[in-house]
């Protein structure tokens, strides 16, 4: 497997960069799971990480808001830099609950706190210190709105989360991670638990947040990365293989492997 | 298609497989109805006994000479005060060690170390606990033969109890809670006391009340420590004492307790004293159930909101 990636991303030249992996390489204690990765991620873009199990994906998607900080035994290598201000989100300096206040995440499963609809969402607000109510309010409301599910739960806002549809509740913890305003959202195969109509719905609500916000996004399903993104990342076996603009990978990969892969002949 | 003996071959062998199954299931009753049975005889037989006894007398009189004059009421107010320092002292020391060992402390061996002594830590008997209260708390910090110390003593004891289950009721929130909290931007501080503890009560409730059942009806260290066996007057009431009178003035109190009350009567030669003590005893099984009773309703009550 060859370390040079060239990136085929002609078209996004004039596109701002949100992020960038530099060298970036990733331990599980003895384990290198991670190695040589160079990738930008644009601005307000949606970016897909694709490719088959165990390839790293959930990994390096974990490495932007620092989740590896909370087990022992895991090292970052290399740099991830956060753009306009240079931030090396892995630096030993930077805290990772600011790295985690300026990127949230929605995961798997959907995972509201047994809480009720308007807490959990307020929840991201209040760990950034806002408790005047009428605020909290308002912003839970836009939050909701965003994540299209304000209509569903507006006479709802005291019912617990886990009363929700499981559609629902993925959209909820996509409120909970847009309250804050974040400037990157993750989402770690964010539909792989829901069924078709929920996953539906989900889709099309990222694609309107990428007018808003930077998407990072893990999902283990192509049609999904073709329908979504506008950059697809194929990854195997803790590498980056190709990296490049959604319909040129999937239309003319410039790896055979990742064709492969794309066609099904493999993974 | 299959052939007529075929099909008697395999219910024969299936008849044959079911007696053990069978044979298991009748030996599993037996086991269950000896175990159910002698507890019963045991209650049933003492509450006979001590039924007639009880009565309003019962609880407001102090022991006497005289059974049919005898109380319990320096016996359960004792148990009472004993009870209240030990949660007062056992709760907060053993949840801050359970959440710190769960989701401050580095994972390596020193925690590992830590964590086999905790469990064996309640395997270790009562008495021992009792000897090392006498040296520690009743001499060396000078508590003397008092409720603080019976309170203190009984502490350590369901520590070990209270940490195990806090333990257990922190690690049986999923992981991607836990994460979802973080994700959020949010310290260890902050999920710990905004989602850990809540979601959790719960089973640490549960396992504290297991634990003060556990206590309420320990013997050994409370003798070793030095409590008296007969005792007619009460600890003093908040400010109510010989000056220079405090708000906690009891703590010092020498006091008694339902077990030792108990083990008292039943060495006495008259019968009517055993009767007294089938009494007491009955009250104090009824104590132990009514605290477990609040531990079961407690938790459904504390779980009905938290699912994940």
């Amino acid at each position: 497997m060859s370390n040079e990636t060239t990136p085929n991303i002609e078209p996004a030249a004039d596109l701002a960069i949100k992020a960038e992996c530099r060298n970036f390489g990733f331990h599980y204690g003895d384990f290198q799971a991670l190695q040589n990765i160079n990738m930008p991620v644009y601005d307000k873009q949606v970016t897909a990480l694709i490719g088959p199990s165990g390839c790293g994906k959930s990994t390096l998607l974990r490495s932007f808001n620092r989740m590896h900080d909370l087990y022992p035994g895991n090292r970052y290598q290399g740099e991830i830099i956060m753009h306009p201000d240079n931030t090396n989100l892995l630096a030993k300096e930077v805290d990772p609950i600011e790295v985690r206040m300026r990127i949230s995440m929605v995961f798997q499963k959907p995972n509201p706190f047994p809480k009720s609809v308007f807490e959990n969402v307020a929840y991201s607000l209040r760990v950034r210190g806002m408790t005047n109510k009428t605020e909290l309010e308002d912003r839970v409301q836009h939050s909701l709105k965003a994540a299209a599910l304000w209509d569903e739960v507006k006479h709802r806002l005291n019912d617990l989360g886990a009363n929700l549809s499981g559609g629902q509740q993925q959209r909820l913890c996509i409120a909970r991670a847009l309250a804050a305003d974040p400037e990157i959202i993750l989402f770690d195969e964010p539909t792989s638990a829901l069924d078709p109509i929920a996953t539906a719905s989900i889709e099309e609500l990222i694609t309107e947040l990428k007018e808003k916000v930077t998407i990072l996004i893990v999902t283990h399903n192509m049609q999904q990365a073709a329908r979504i993104s506008d950059f697809t990342a194929y990854m195997y076996i803790g590498e980056l293989v190709e990296f490049g603009v959604t319909d040129q990978v999937f239309v003319k990969p410039q790896k055979k492997q990742t064709e492969d892969y794309i066609t099904g002949r493999f993974g | 298609m299959m052939k007529t003996q075929d099909i008697q071959a395999i219910r024969a062998l299936i008849t044959k497989s079911r007696r053990w199954d069978i044979f298991f299931g009748v030996l599993g009753i037996l086991a269950l109805m000896l175990c159910v049975l002698t507890f019963m005889t045991l209650f049933v037989d003492m509450a006979i006994r001590g039924l007639g006894r009880i009565d309003a007398a019962f609880f407001t009189s102090f022991p006497s000479r005289h059974p049919e004059q005898a109380g319990i009421l320096s016996a359960w107010v004792g148990s009472a005060l004993v009870m209240l320092v030990t949660g007062l002292a056992a709760v907060p020391l053993g949840v801050a060690a359970g959440v710190y060992l769960e989701e401050y402390a580095p994972k390596h061996w020193l925690t590992d170390l830590i964590e086999i002594n905790i469990t064996n830590l309640a395997a270790v008997p009562s008495i021992v606990y009792g000897l090392l209260a006498l040296g520690l708390f009743v001499y060396l910090f000078g508590f003397g033969q008092s409720i603080l110390s019976a309170g203190l003593t009984l502490a350590l004891l369901i520590l070990p109890v209270v940490i195990v289950a806090t333990r257990e009721a922190i690690r049986s929130i999923p992981l991607m809670i836990r994460e979802g909290s973080y994700a959020c931007g949010a310290t260890t501080w902050q999920t710990v006391s905004d989602h850990i503890l809540p979601y959790s009560s719960a089973g640490i409730l549960t396992g504290v009340i297991i634990g003060m059942a556990r206590a309420i009806g320990e013997t050994a260290p409370i003798i070793t420590i030095g409590a008296l066996t007969f005792i007619a007057f009460l600890p003093n009431a908040p400010f109510t004492g010989v000056p220079p009178a405090g708000l906690f003035d009891w703590l010092f109190a020498p006091f008694t307790v339902m077990p030792i009350q108990m083990f008292n009567w039943t060495s006495r030669p008259e019968a009517a004293f055993l009767i007294n003590a089938a009494a007491a005893g009955l009250v104090l099984v009824l104590m132990t159930l009514a605290m477990n009773g609040t531990a079961i309703w407690l938790r459904y009550r504390l779980r009905k909101n938290i699912t994940w």
